[in-house]
């Protein structure tokens, strides 16, 4: 059957047809809808939101050496808190195959750095599949599962933004049945204790020596030979920009990007007049290319900051002297001064209440990774520094003993606390800190598409389950100053605020409201500006609600009814009972 | 001859919550219908936030990269006017832009940091020799919901891709959950004679 499918839908679809039995992630842009596709199939397949990514990586490597197939999926960046179990897992390897789905995204669409994730394939010293499109994300799934119990390695899947949300057409296959869990008891091979753990270090080695030899003979490398004054070596998503770019040319396509396949390159390095190398992000395969003593292009023609795109490759074809093509079309005259449409907080979004309430405070804001980074642009500008997961409450601890005059606020969301907030706030309290310490609680994971998490109540299988409090893991680290607010009640809000800022110790404020977005309903009824009443001051626009509209500054504001939330917010900013709501 | 030649090429521009998204798949379906590679891209996460929002969709005999680039878009799309000035270089000379006359204030406008442009029209008639303007709020909302205005505006561009006109209605019903059909066949329609 074919099928026009995303990259993500095809790396689940994929993942089921190999007869997966537990998949494990966390939520992160471009990877999060692998498993929400998978989830369809949660009949066949156990799966979960797991509260971090490092946690998910060792679920998975559980079920893996409980004899199954596994997948664990996660952003570029999510492997970095992953990291640990990854590098260990490699030494002591898989059981039932095991995949590390990651996506990279170059170009930082949605994410704080652009990583290149084949840098910690080659640290932990296992192979990396980059599929180039859907049907090939959907066909490296069996052959990894296949390479994974073949070598017993675990195997990265390395995707990248426009792979993961790009669609083409899969061809699918029957559907094979999964392994029966079998745990085989045998400590030597599961415990790395010194003595079996240096065996194991010599094996990695001979394992990875065996895959560069099974590399060369993979139907995932293959060579095109076209023109031979010019060649090309691509990996995953370049190769699209190649064949689109220089359509006769020679190529060598690596959908198995490490170990590389040396003698194979060797060949096609020896069989065109000129090389060059296209690879995104980081120049891991030029420098391996150049290793070999073999004289290349690369990084020298093209730049590896920002994602590769077919203008790239249409600058490095004038580069290369073949072809001098007239400068691509820049924006229009028209479009000069164009007002910017950033993303910004949505209609009726519970944080605004919060953060307009540290408005007036001259206070410093330490944020975190969610929806509500958006709170550092005009007209909140409440955020000063974002770095990582879980950084919102560490950074402000670090400021606030720095010896720094000014009272810090740590910013952190529901699902963020789950996945590496606690600790911050264990930091805060036992190393008597006294940052104000905020959960923007919406009972969602927002930013990633609503996913949930260990405080909402329920599994990705669909289940109800606890409904792990905020509150009470505050309380148990010895947090004494616990307060929960409805960030849609201004006035509570920011006594709560005055209260924990008033306080020479630590409070935790849980500002608590679910996300309109998420539940699909109008927090209350819609609101309108009635232009008798107002004077224009323009008090209700500080809240940056992208409902209230103002064409100018001489304008009287107007609510669009079709955006307008109904959060009352602007009700209570208004010092001149110019906004009510409408009746419907 | 080049992939690229033989690759038709629409852009897609909007607001977060428009539907963008759903007219692009629509136009996929119905290049899978014509038997032809089709390959698609939108953009997610915090892009997706109220800001701009963008979609493509290529087809041909064999497609390679996912994205259009600067000066070969044959259709651009636009559910917003500012939008398609934005996006007006992508154009191809000749192209056509079917551009939906809603204007959505940006918060930068509100908020007193820049201003949306007063001579909007005339840009547009600047930027675009070929240039369709459609009411697709007001034809949608005339239609029973101003929510199927996208579906209109797709009425509009389908004209211009020819390829896929035997198999407009089937996309639509592989697109369209059963209860809005009717709705958008008509809006889809309403669009057409513009």
């Amino acid at each position: 059957m074919i099928t026009l499918l995303t990259g993500n839908e095809a790396v689940a679809l994929g993942a089921w047809a190999a007869g997966v039995s537990a998949a494990f992630g966390y939520p992160g842009t471009p990877s999060t809808e692998i498993l929400e596709n998978l989830s369809r199939h949660k009949d066949d397949v156990y799966l979960e939101w797991s509260p971090n990514e490092k946690v998910a990586f060792e679920a998975a490597v559980g079920a893996s050496y409980a004899g199954v197939r596994a997948i664990v999926t996660m952003k570029h960046v999510g492997l970095n808190v992953a990291a640990d179990p990854l590098m260990t897992f490699s030494y002591t390897g898989s059981g039932g195959g095991m995949l590390v789905c990651v996506a990279d995204d170059p170009g930082q669409h949605s994410s704080q750095n652009e990583q290149d994730s084949r840098h910690f394939a080659r640290f932990a010293k296992i192979p990396v599949l980059e599929p180039a499109d859907s049907d090939e994300a959907y066909r490296f799934m069996r052959y990894g599962f296949e390479l994974s119990e073949r070598f017993g390695t675990p195997v990265m899947i390395r995707l990248t933004t426009r792979v993961s949300h790009s669609r083409s057409l899969v061809h699918t296959a029957d559907r094979i049945p999964p392994r029966e869990a079998n745990f085989e008891r045998n400590p030597s091979r599961f415990c790395p204790l010194p003595v079996w753990g240096r065996e194991m270090r010599k094996k990695v080695e001979t394992r990875l020596a065996a895959l560069a030899e099974e590399a060369g003979k993979s139907p995932l490398n293959s060579i095109e030979w076209g023109d031979r004054s010019l060649g090309f070596i691509a990996e995953g998503l370049a190769w699209n920009y190649v064949k689109e770019v220089f359509p006769g040319a020679s190529v060598l396509k690596l959908g198995w990007a490490w170990p590389y396949p040396d003698a194979l390159i060797r060949d096609f390095a020896s069989g065109v007049r000129r090389l060059v190398i296209v690879e995104e992000n980081e120049d891991i395969l030029e420098e391996h290319v150049k290793s070999l003593g073999i004289a290349c292009s690369g990084r020298d023609l093209l730049s590896g900051v920002g994602e590769l795109s077919v203008p790239k490759l249409l600058g490095l074809k004038a580069s290369l002297g073949i072809d001098v093509p007239s400068d691509l079309p820049a924006p229009v005259p028209e479009a000069a001064d164009l007002p910017a449409r950033p993303p910004v907080l949505c209609p009726g979004c519970p944080h605004r209440g919060l953060f307009f309430s540290l408005v007036k405070h001259d206070v410093l804001v330490t944020g975190d990774i969610g929806c509500y980074s958006l709170a550092v642009f005009p007209p909140l500008s409440r955020t000063d520094t974002i770095l990582c997961m879980g950084g919102g409450f560490s950074v402000a601890q670090g400021i606030d003993k720095s010896g720094e005059k000014r009272r810090v606020v740590g910013v952190v969301g529901d699902s963020t606390f789950f996945h590496s907030g606690i600790t911050g706030l264990l930091d805060v309290v036992y190393n008597k800190g006294r940052s104000v310490l905020v959960v923007l609680d919406n009972r969602t994971t927002a930013m990633t598409g609503h996913q949930d998490n260990p405080g909402t109540g329920k599994t990705l299988m669909g289940e109800p389950t606890v409904a792990v409090s905020v509150e009470a893991i505050g309380k148990a680290c010895g947090m004494k100053n616990v307060v929960t607010v409805n960030p849609y009640d201004l006035k509570a809000t920011g006594e709560a605020v005055d209260a924990a800022l008033a306080s020479d110790e630590t409070s935790l404020i849980v500002a608590r409201a679910p996300c309109p977005l998420r539940e699909r309903t109008r927090v209350g009824p819609r609101r309108e500006i009635d232009a008798n009443s107002c004077k224009n001051c323009h008090a209700c626009l500080k809240l940056g609600c992208p409902a209230i509209e103002s064409a100018s500054k001489a304008d009287k504001p107007s609510i669009s009814g079709d955006l307008c939330a109904g959060c009352g917010l602007c009700d209570q900013v208004c010092k001149f009972g110019a906004i009510r709501t409408v009746t419907e | 001859m080049s992939a690229q030649d033989t690759t038709t090429n629409v852009l897609l521009v909007g607001v977060g919550g428009q539907g963008v998204l759903l007219i692009s798949s629509i136009i996929a379906q119905a290049a899978i219908a014509s038997g032809l590679d089709v390959k698609t891209n939108e953009v997610h996460g915090m892009a997706q936030r109220g800001g701009s929002v963008l979609a493509q969709v290529r087809y041909g005999t064999k497609v390679f990269s996912p994205l259009v680039w600067e000066g070969t878009v044959d259709v651009l799309i636009s559910l917003e006017k500012a939008e398609a000035l934005r996006y007006a270089h992508y154009l191809k000379p000749g192209g056509l832009a079917v551009v939906s006359t809603q204007v959505i204030v940006p918060v930068t406008v509100s908020s007193g940091k820049a201003t949306y442009p007063a001579d909007i029209d005339e840009r547009l008639k600047r930027a675009f020799p070929r240039l369709a303007s459609v009411d697709a709020e007001g034809i949608a909302h005339s239609l029973g919901n101003s929510k199927a205005a996208n579906v209109v505006v797709l009425g509009a561009a389908a004209g211009e891709l020819p390829a896929l006109s035997p198999h407009w209605q089937a996309a639509l019903g592989a697109c369209v959950p059963e209860k809005h059909l009717e709705l958008n066949k008509r809006a889809f329609m309403a669009g057409g004679e513009r």
